[in-house]
């Protein structure tokens, strides 16, 4: 679906804020214009790379609301105690000084005639080609009994700031003895080892503060990510405080009632304290608003350039396209922003491509100093973004190794960080 | 930017004037051989060299200027080096046009070679005395693979270098901060191609290094050394 002018303006934009509003961008004259939906993992990224490597020849603009980006990644290890918030905030004073243009807006509409973006603050930003990274975003309805309006209630700190830490707030004031519960989502959904991360990570907090606390995993799925090593290391470490229920005990029959804070598992009703809701993911609603979204909510990308099918001058990076075999990673995202950042480059200045290539590693704590990793490389087809090869912690590894695991996620957390922002 | 890399920018802007063609790339190492016995009387060189009037020059291309142990240099030598004077083919050669030049209040009291094919000649020898730093010996650890010479003789291309490294630097910092995970840039190209080897073929264990390794060709490895030892 293309979207006209009319769909363009939107429910409850001024046709007056569009129509004559004036562009974002002044001078320059002439340059390629390249437009970044999303300031993370992908756009940052792809708007770091296209500046750095176009050495001028490109203007970029960078469209993000947050002045402060926190990453959903390492935000598991801030509920167990290990991270503050602070480190896990980003500026964009960095892209800024490399040149970008950082506009601190909500996009809110994509004119793909006029090839446009509009804002939430009035006004629209030109491109040539639009790259959009906008993250996830929930489906309506996912969780019985849930909403955003819920989320205060039973938050699903699945996109990393205020709700992050009103779960640890949450997680802090448990009563003791108490029981934690986590709706976990169904797939594909951002961070597959996400969730039983920040399980391994209430865990810990709880077996130092609450060690009679129950934690209970309501799971849609059959089985997860890394779910062996996951599941020895909480035997290892927590002893019986982790229940996992699957679907077959239940896990795919789960609604939630917020006011009473009650989690009913296929008709039995279940009091808890604090309740962990991850609701079944979508991509970023600009995606959808700019029509290169499919049925299943997600933009199918060429896995050659990151180009969505729909519309060859927008591009979809990270969480919100559908391209194959790579994980939603900001790893992952990073790592498709490189080749987008490559081809992007090469169609408006001509400069040399390679064939793409991408690579994802995601790192995970069970307990201190006690880190596992999977990883794999990947190659693009015509159809989707293949595996080629990849490698995965072993139960039974030594302490040594667990714990240089670990280390080794830190490096990476400020090598990708300083690869993103600058 | 500080007043030394001005300084040295400047300086070499100069010679750049006068010579357009950066000829200390090509030096005769033998000839350069017969240069170095002006300079002999101050500088030992060879193994098991120490220090005379100068620091002994064994390995000096890639160190940071004024660091030789146990040589007492000029205050104004160390303060280059501290200031980010690290001796390459540029810095050295505008050195030895006229070392108070470029470090004025070194000790250094040798007036300079004016001749640009003697300092070409002199820095070629010179490389001949860093057999070591030039293979970027410290990188590399017991166990590591000997190399085919078909392999370690490719010559690798810099841009898709560039454009392949976009995968490393996702850990690997690029500058020369270190987070748990090693610096990587400015190594000798030998040195780069040997570790990534040595991954590859799973003589160095790291399931991360062993992955991104296992999916590059010879040509892929040596590209990426080329574009490393390009960075500083």
């Amino acid at each position: 679906m293309k979207l006209d002018r009319r769909g363009f303006l939107g429910a409850g934009v001024a046709a007056a804020a569009t129509a004559s509003a004036p562009m974002v961008m002044a001078g320059s004259h002439g340059k390629p214009k390249v437009v970044v939906i999303g300031g993370g993992a992908g756009g940052a990224t792809a708007a770091r790379y296209i500046a750095k490597d176009s050495g001028g020849a490109i203007d970029v603009t960078l469209i993000e609301p947050s002045r402060t980006y926190y990453t959903c990644f390492f935000s598991n290890l801030y509920l167990g105690g290990y991270r503050d918030m602070a480190s896990l905030g980003h500026s964009y004073g960095g892209l800024a000084a490399q040149g970008i243009n950082v506009v601190h807006d909500w996009a809110i509409g994509v004119d793909r005639d006029a090839k446009t973006v509009a804002l939430a603050g009035g006004g629209s930003v030109p491109y040539d080609k639009l790259i959009m990274s906008p993250g996830i975003d929930f489906r309506d309805g996912a969780v019985e009994g849930w909403d955003l309006s819920s989320q205060n209630a039973m938050p699903h700190a699945y996109k990393a700031g205020s709700q992050t830490e009103l779960l640890k707030a949450q997680i802090d004031a448990m009563p003791q003895g108490g029981t934690f519960a986590m709706v976990a989502p169904p797939n594909p959904f951002r961070c597959p080892p996400g969730p039983y991360e920040r399980i391994s990570m209430v865990a810990h907090h709880m077996k130092n503060n609450n060690p009679t606390a129950k934690i209970l995993i309501l799971d849609p799925k059959a089985k997860f990510s890394k779910q062996g090593l996951f599941q020895d290391g909480w035997a290892r470490h927590y002893g019986n405080m982790i229940e996992w229920i699957g679907p077959d005990f239940g896990g795919d029959m789960v609604s939630v009632d917020p006011g009473a804070m009650e989690v009913n598992i296929d008709g039995e009703v279940t009091k808890v304290d604090v309740c962990n809701v991850i609701p079944a993911m979508k991509a970023g609603r600009i995606a959808e608003l700019a029509g290169v979204t499919n049925e299943a909510g997600w933009a199918p990308v060429d896995p050659h350039t990151m180009a969505t099918r729909a519309d060859g001058d927008i591009y979809v990076l990270g969480d919100s396209s559908q391209q194959g075999d790579m994980p939603k990673s900001g790893f992952s995202a990073n790592s498709q922003a490189k080749v987008c950042a490559m081809a992007v480059r090469g169609a408006l200045t001509g400069s040399a491509t390679f064939p793409a290539r991408f690579s994802n590693t995601c790192w995970s704590l069970i307990e201190t100093d006690d880190g596992i990793k999977v990883g794999a490389s990947y190659e693009a087809t015509d159809d989707k973004i293949a595996k080629t090869s990849g490698f995965v912690s072993q139960v039974g590894e030594d302490d040594a190794t667990r714990a240089a695991t670990y280390q080794e996620s830190i490096g990476w957390y400020d090598g990708i960080t300083a690869d993103m922002f600058g | 930017m500080n007043i030394l890399h001005t300084w040295i920018a400047s300086a070499a802007l100069a010679i750049v004037t006068v010579a357009p063609i950066p000829v200390f790339a090509d030096g005769d190492p033998d000839a350069g051989e017969r240069v170095f016995r002006r300079c002999i009387s101050c500088h030992a060189i060879g193994p098991d060299a120490g220090n005379k009037v100068g620091p002994t020059l064994n390995e000096i291309f890639g160190r940071v200027a004024g660091t030789v142990e146990g040589f007492r240099y000029s205050r104004a030598l160390v303060a280059a080096g501290q200031e980010g004077l690290v001796w390459d083919d540029a810095n050295m050669d505008a050195f030895i046009t006229r070392p108070a030049r470029l470090v004025p209040g070194t000790r250094m009291s040798f007036s300079g070679l004016r001749k640009a094919e003697d300092r070409a000649n002199l820095i070629a020898f010179l490389h001949t005395l860093t057999p070591e730093t030039a293979m970027g010996t410290a990188h590399l650890v017991p166990g590591d693979p000997e190399l085919p010479d078909e392999i370690m003789a490719l010559v690798g291309d810099v841009a898709y270098g560039q454009y392949l490294a976009s995968s490393c630097v996702t850990c690997h910092q690029v500058g020369n901060t270190e987070s748990n995970i090693p610096s990587i840039i400015g190594w000798p190209a030998p040195a780069m191609v040997t570790v990534l080897h040595a991954y590859k073929n799973k003589n160095r264990d790291n399931d991360v290094m062993q992955q991104q390794t296992g999916t590059l060709s010879n040509e892929e490895i040596a590209a990426l050394a080329a574009y490393f030892e390009t960075l500083e």
